[in-house]
């Protein structure tokens, strides 16, 4: 076989390079968004700060010429909006989906303002580890050229499903999640506990604006996210808030994200836009199928605004 | 008085807290267009004006302008085509006195211009597209709109001599008859060079899907194409992404070479300077301005990238004769004997189609050798 002729090989292999490449929002978005409703919040604005962290990101990158800085900006930026938005909803009556969506556009709106002059300037991206080094297939080498932010998710994904289940901290974020009252029972201050949650769904939303603006598709533009932060919020509950579910979700969106463009270039042509639609497809089938009126979502934590 | 003071004040706040800018002197005095000998031009962009792609293009024919004396220039860029096109627009008259407006995407003519073209008789809007008819639209309104499909040829013949596996690839955003005579254009281009090769293209059903984009990009190249070139509102990601897996690009609406100058073989570029140039110009001179205004490559509404350093000693000699045959006018891309990719003919023998034919308008098919389908 030629070497660059891969013919129908080319959609499976752009689904999997595909699931790799796109899913890292999703994953960082999601994870953040899960420890975030696991607290028994949902934070609706990690839309502007993944657009902002994808900003602050590529701007730091740009000026100080390091895409490790630029990352730790876009984690500490997203952890300000995490914490402001947690800071907000402690006070009596706030309702945290308003503030989310409020948020979200003042994060979009922000981006948009600080970001105008950093359109032009290219910024050094973040670095990717061949793990194609074995085949002599370039199409193969280019899918398996993984970012470090992925495997940083993967690693995440485990470690978090691992810390909900198994530690003190986790224990105490389910407690504060399921039940204001026992959490209170027991000597914690659910406030700030959620304060402590959506800092940290926030940074990791931030994260993963970075790896939209620093490695792929690795500029920056005011369209750079097209909705993927909102997407990763829906995959939680599609995931039914467990990490490793997030994960999975996060692979399967970008993976299938991937179809619709590989399946054209394999000559595969009629009815594209029904294969861009084919994640969202996914997603309505499995939530039907899993859904009852009987009882409510598995898993759900108990405080959640959209479950009580 | 007092009430008009009031409303340029507010939307003094309003448009200053959208980031526009605007000359805080013409803000002040909302009737200074009734003094002033100055004429001000307003363009309207509907995303950021340095995109490397549409609205740059437009953005640099009006920077053009500012360098002319007694022009001034306001601009406001990521304008939706809603009825914040209309507010942009009043804003523009009203506060900056501007007496021509270009409302630059296709979305804003019908009925935010349209709308603002009756409140404002005085005023000339000219809008970038095709869409002004004699018998249904006012007179102070109008269209404008470049052939560009000439300049994808060029681009095509550029590619088919850089091409080593005989595979080059498209990304385009939707299949309207412009796209599909720019991909068409491109192919035929590159088939000038050898008629074996054939173009893959991918539609990714929006004018700016940054990930699709790259998406799409990587899918060309995993399958073998090697010179890529776009339709999309910004190239920028198309021609990263394609660079960084090691493919020749071709640009489309602005100059992309800075982008990947190893990689970047030519571009279409518009040349909205010398279109915007020539409507001040009659404004100034008082004379009533055209309605309905098109041209090419030979008109000088487009023009194309310089060559970049992997383009060979016959690409060159090539692609010089092909744009001096161009510049003498009566170029048809679109001649028979031609098939579309289904087979059937849509050219025959000896028929051509210029670039202004009204045939190419409704184009609906993708020629012989493209990879792609319309739907």
């Amino acid at each position: 076989m030629d070497a660059t002729e891969i013919g129908l090989w080319g959609v499976p292999l752009a689904m999997l390079g595909g699931a790799i490449r796109v899913s890292t929002p999703f994953i960082f978005v999601s994870l953040g968004e899960a420890i975030t409703e696991r607290s028994g919040r949902i934070n609706l604005g990690l839309e502007g700060t993944l657009v902002f962290g994808a900003m602050t990101a590529y701007a730091v990158a740009v000026i100080t010429g390091s895409p490790w800085l630029g990352l730790l900006a876009a984690a500490a930026a997203g952890l300000c909006f995490g914490l402001f938005h947690g800071w907000i909803c402690r006070f009596r009556g706030v309702n945290d989906i308003a503030i989310g969506i409020a948020l979200m556009l003042f994060g979009s709106g922000l981006a948009f303002f600080f970001g105008k002059p950093f359109i032009q300037p290219p910024a050094p991206d973040l670095p990717a580890i061949p793990f194609g080094g074995w085949s002599d297939v370039p199409q193969v080498q280019a899918a398996l050229n993984i970012n470090v932010l992925f495997l940083i998710g993967a690693a995440l994904a485990v470690f978090l499903w691992w810390a909900f289940r198994n530690t003190r901290a986790g224990l105490i974020l389910r407690v504060v999640g399921d039940s204001s009252d026992a959490a209170r029972a027991m000597g914690l201050n659910p406030n700030t506990v959620r304060l402590i949650a959506t800092g940290i769904g926030g940074a990791l939303a931030g994260i993963g604006g970075a790896y939209l603006s620093l490695y792929y598709p690795g500029s920056w533009t005011e369209g750079i996210s097209s909705g993927q932060g909102l997407m990763a919020v829906a995959l939680v509950i599609f995931a039914r808030w467990n990490p490793l579910g997030c994960f999975a979700a996060a692979l399967l969106f970008g993976g299938a994200g991937a179809l619709g463009p590989a399946l054209q270039s394999v000559g595969v042509t009629q009815g594209y836009y029904l294969f861009y639609a084919a994640p969202y497809i996914l997603t309505l089938v499995i939530m039907i199928a899993t859904s009852s009126p009987s009882r409510s979502l598995a898993g759900a934590p108990g405080e959640l605004s959209i479950t009580k | 008085m007092t009430e008009r003071f009031m409303l340029s004040r507010r939307d003094l706040l309003k448009t200053s807290a959208a980031g526009a800018a605007l000359g805080l002197a013409s803000a002040s005095f909302p009737i200074s267009r009734a003094f002033a000998a100055a004429v001000t031009v307003g363009f309207i962009y509907v995303g950021p004006k340095d995109d490397y792609g549409y609205n740059q293009a437009h953005a640099e024919g009006a920077a053009t302008l500012k360098a002319i004396e007694g022009i001034s220039v306001v601009e406001e860029e990521n304008v939706p085509e809603t009825v914040d096109v209309q507010k942009s627009m009043e804003s523009m008259i009203n506060l900056d006195g501007a007496s021509l407006i270009f409302p630059t995407s296709f979305g804003y003519f019908d009925p935010h211009m349209l709308a603002m073209c009756a409140k404002f008789p005085d005023v000339q809007f000219r809008h970038c597209g095709g869409m002004w008819n004699k018998d249904k639209h006012p007179m102070n309104a109008g269209s404008y709109f470049g052939y560009i499909g000439m300049g994808q040829y060029l681009n095509g013949v550029a590619a088919g001599h850089a091409t080593k596996s005989k595979k080059i690839g498209f990304v385009a955003a939707k299949p309207i008859p412009q796209v599909l005579l720019n991909i068409n254009s491109f192919l035929l281009g590159a088939r000038s060079v050898d008629p074996a090769i054939t173009c893959q293209v991918i539609f990714t059903g929006e004018w700016s899907l940054a990930v699709k984009e790259a998406e799409a990009t990587n899918a060309l190249v995993d399958q073998g194409a090697d010179v890529i070139t776009c339709h999309v509102d910004s190239p920028k990601v198309v021609v990263e992404t394609a660079a960084g897996r090691g493919a020749f690009i071709c640009g489309y609406h602005a100059n992309q070479s800075p982008l990947a100058p190893e990689e970047y073989l030519t571009g279409a570029e518009w040349n909205w300077a010398k279109v915007y140039k020539m409507f001040v110009d009659d404004l100034v001179a008082g004379k009533p301005l055209p309605n309905f205004t098109r041209g090419g490559l030979a008109d000088g509404f487009v023009k194309m990238s310089p060559l970049g350093p992997a383009v060979s000693e016959a690409a060159r000699a090539q692609f010089d004769g092909t744009l001096a045959e161009m510049m003498k006018g009566g170029f048809s891309v679109i001649k028979g004997p031609l098939k579309n990719n289904k087979g059937d003919v849509v050219a025959t023998e000896g028929q051509t189609f210029v670039e202004a034919a009204i045939e190419l308008e409704s184009m609906d098919y993708l020629v012989e050798g493209v990879v792609g389908s319309t739907a």
